[in-house]
């Protein structure tokens, strides 16, 4: 899978995107942040406090109970502010 | 079918609706929405818009065609800066045309709040005490209800 990241979440997490591959047990986008965050620091620090991020599959918004694949485009980012 | 556009350049306004028109005559109102850069406290330098390349248009397009669902468009013009932006400059463009004002002016609304609460961008403030990112604002997301 394809992970993304923007504004300060790209920056706590020291890059804009990465490749890596699917855990067995990871099958929604809320097990994937719970397996990115028992990494490291880092990903705690970007993506622990699951509030204040959005998330987008294959470049559509979704919900944390979304299903992700090893296939998928993962994004990860704040609130959007644009306009 | 609405014309999207995502892009660092500035836009002239008069050309865009000229642009849309295509020589029609079978809109009755035209309804443009312009964002600019605001600097309330007279502190910002410049404001930077990061993006979702291939994203950014796919949700664009995307609140447009609801737009154009609800609404009989005639036309609908969308173009948003990317980059680096000083205080006044402009950021957002909408342009909607329709046979009457009301379907154009709520089209346009319509636009703006989904636009604000969906497209992936986010401002990053240069002011002289250092740069920082944008909080999103409860408001622009309550926004949505009214179009429930």
């Amino acid at each position: 899978m394809q992970l993304v990241y923007f504004a300060w979440v790209r920056e706590r997490v020291g890059k804009s995107e990465e490749t890596m591959q699917l855990p067995g047990d990871v099958e929604t986008v809320a097990d994937l942040i719970a397996h990115l965050v028992s990494i490291n620091e880092i990903y705690g620090a970007a993506l622990g406090d699951t509030d204040k991020i959005r998330i987008a599959v294959n470049q559509e918004h979704v919900s944390t109970d979304h299903p992700v694949t090893d296939a998928d485009e993962i994004a990860f980012f704040p609130p959007v502010t644009g306009g | 079918m609405a014309q999207i556009s995502v892009q660092a350049g500035d836009f002239n306004i008069s050309d865009e609706i000229d642009a849309l028109k295509g020589g029609r005559t079978d809109m009755g109102a035209i309804v443009t929405f312009t964002g600019t850069v605001r600097d309330v406290t007279g502190e910002l330098n410049a404001m930077t818009l990061e993006h979702y390349p291939g994203m950014t248009e796919a949700e664009l397009a995307r609140v447009a065609e609801e737009a154009e669902a609800r609404w009989p468009l005639v036309g609908c013009r969308v173009i948003h800066r990317y980059g680096r932006l000083e205080p006044g400059d402009n950021i957002v463009l909408v342009i909607t045309m329709s046979a009457h004002r009301h379907a154009a002016f709520d089209a346009a609304n319509f636009l703006m709040d989904f636009l604000k609460s969906r497209a992936p961008f986010w401002k990053n403030e240069e002011t002289g005490a250092g740069s920082g990112w944008v909080d999103a604002r409860e408001s622009d997301h309550a926004a949505l209800k009214r179009w429930d």
